[in-house]
């Protein structure tokens, strides 16, 4: 029978054909918990009758939602990881290393045909590899840690083929957004959204990531990104993974990018999307570019682009973190991070930072942020009386120099109109 | 703990899990902590009126967002016996089955706030006791029905040590 890229994953991993609907145990090939949900994972696991981890070389911690620690009960719970993972032999990326999202994709800690569980809600991401990544909580995780299987129901699918080219200053982001404000914010909940099209074909790894992120602001339970044109970190080419022809899909949605504009998601949820023509012209207070969703070396390439030479506007602020310790120490040695110093951005550590709203830039009351992130709710970064703009990098850096949105391309020339 | 009922405490639709309990409060293991910021932003009088066997009653989409089962854990601690809702986001859904809180969907239901709520898991059946309304909850998955009767993921691991005995 013609298969989805999810039914035929799943059937690989159990050793069976399944279709959607079904329900599988299925054995995890890699896992993760960070500090906003391995603390409670841990303990689960021990009450569990866990004594050792199923497989220590298939599990990862990572210390990046608070990282480094604001206060001394975040530092505790820190403590609490370092030393789990001592006693069992476990990876932990410490403060400063990146983003979980990042750190396993570029540490090859999952690959194309796998399936990975992943303690947090945007571990679809991996789907960019052509991985079968789910997000769950601290229980379920625990459950991995015990067992090294998982239940899955096998989801149904959402086909979304990508067609023509990408405007010049129109990113993947962008692409995302639409689409998340086309589906709506439950509009693929407990399904798997399948990429596919020439305008995938063409997209480096770092953006079929962005696409494979947001998939949770739809609700789904993972992404799948037909591998075809796909250049692993290192240059190597991904083995081959493309739905069948004639696979059954719940839905099927074609979008043509070529006319595709900026695209903005205005509070308080992440699918109220517009064109950026309807909000030109808004103040901001705060820029942040960051996140698992955009903080890889082509986002901040994509900032600098648009602040080189340029100052902030007075009165606002941008706060920046890369990806990983890894992609800031390249945006180093090319001169991005000198650009956007100078032109006035404040480097935060390598890490969730202000996305989650703990600490390292929280908005306040009646302040409109601008963020490259994936979630605009009400509070999300920490305070419920400020506004949360979504947008990509580009868009949010030159809402950084303008002090309002405007759309990158009609940024006069860095230099124009600067008072000798 | 299959048949409950409690005052109902409507909620809207959407409830994001930063709104349930704010990103800012999830680093703890102290589950009273979470419960003391249940729901704060949106209601900041709600945890003060729910009694323990309180009903939750939500529309569309409840606990749609992060992965944080801080929220669920904020939910049953402040005392609620069930959350009902039209749908749920499945992380949220999931982790309310692990962590022992009831959780059902009803697609139809019309449940308005501080109605009395009979919610009967096993027969899939909710009651608008104030309207003599009854609803039909969709039938879950029999590995969570087996995992939420089990009083959670952990009481149902330590008992079959896996997954292979259920689906």
């Amino acid at each position: 029978m013609a298969q989805t890229i999810a039914e035929k994953l799943l059937s690989e991993r159990v050793g069976r054909a399944v279709e959607a609907g079904d329900i599988v145990v299925v054995p995890v090939d890699g896992a993760m918990a960070t500090d906003a949900t391995a603390p409670f994972a841990l303990q689960a696991f021990e009450r569990m009758g866990g004594e050792r981890v199923w497989d220590p070389e298939r599990f990862s911690l990572v210390i990046d939602h608070a990282t480094p620690a604001p206060n001394e009960r975040i530092s505790t719970l820190h403590t609490v990881m370092r030393r789990f993972a001592r006693e069992q032999g476990v990876r932990l990326y410490d403060v400063g290393e990146g983003i979980c999202h990042q750190l396993m994709v570029e540490n090859g800690h999952v690959r194309t045909g796998e399936l990975f569980v992943g303690a947090d809600s945007h571990t679809p991401t991996y789907g960019a590899l052509g991985a079968f990544a789910v997000g769950v909580g601290s229980t379920d995780l625990a459950g991995v840690l015990l067992t090294g299987k998982i239940w899955l129901k096998v989801p149904r699918s959402v086909r979304i083929e990508l067609t023509g080219t990408l405007p010049e200053g129109v990113s993947a982001k962008d692409v995302v957004l639409y689409l998340v404000g086309r589906l709506g914010i439950a509009g693929a909940t407990y399904e798997a959204v399948e990429f596919a099209g020439e305008a995938v074909t063409s997209m480096s790894l770092a953006s079929r990531m962005v696409l494979a992120n947001m998939v949770s602001e739809m609700g789904a339970k993972t992404a799948l990104v037909e591998t075809d044109g796909l250049r692993l970190p290192g240059g190597a080419g991904a083995p081959v993974l493309r739905a069948d022809p004639g696979a059954r899909y719940r839905r099927e949605v074609t979008v043509d990018v070529s006319g595709l504009r900026p695209q903005v998601a205005v509070p308080h949820s992440p699918d109220n999307v517009r064109d950026i023509d309807e909000v030109l012209g808004t103040k901001v207070d705060m820029a942040f570019i960051g996140s698992c969703t955009n903080s890889r070396l082509e986002d901040l390439h994509a900032a600098a682009r648009v602040l080189a030479g340029r100052r902030l506007a007075p009165g606002v602020r941008l706060i920046v973190t890369a990806a990983s310790r890894h992609v800031f120490n390249q945006a180093l040695a090319d001169g991005t991070v000198q650009a956007l110093s100078d032109a006035g951005a404040t480097f935060i550590t390598s890490g969730c930072g202000p996305c989650v709203g703990t600490h390292q830039g929280v908005p306040g009351d009646g302040e409109t942020v601008i963020s490259s992130t994936n979630r605009n709710f009400r509070g999300r970064m920490g305070n419920p009386n400020a506004s949360i703009y979504l947008a990509s990098p580009a868009v949010v850096a030159a809402a950084a120099a303008a002090g309002e949105i405007v759309d990158p391309a009609t940024l006069p020339l860095a230099g124009e109109g600067r008072v000798a | 703990m299959t048949a409950v009922s409690g005052k109902a405490h409507r909620l809207g639709d959407n409830i994001d899990t930063d709104r349930i309990i704010a990103g800012k409060y999830t680093k703890t293991l102290d589950a009273g902590d979470l419960a003391a910021h249940l729901l704060e932003d949106y209601d900041p009088e709600l945890k003060e009126r729910i009694r323990p066997g309180d009903v939750l009653v939500a529309g569309e989409n409840f606990g749609c967002g992060s992965s944080r089962e801080q929220a669920p854990i904020a939910i049953k601690t402040a005392g609620v016996s069930v959350v009902l809702a039209r749908s749920f986001a499945r992380i949220f859904f999931r982790n309310a089955i692990n962590i022992g809180l009831a959780v059902a969907e009803v697609p139809e239901h019309e449940i308005p706030d501080g109605a009395r709520v009979r919610v009967d898991l096993l027969e899939g059946t909710v009651v608008d006791e104030d309207a003599g309304q009854s609803y039909r909850a969709t039938r879950m998955p029999a590995v969570m029905a087996e995992i939420l009767e089990a009083g959670g993921l952990v009481p149902y691991l330590k008992e079959h040590g896996g997954y292979e005995a259920s689906p």
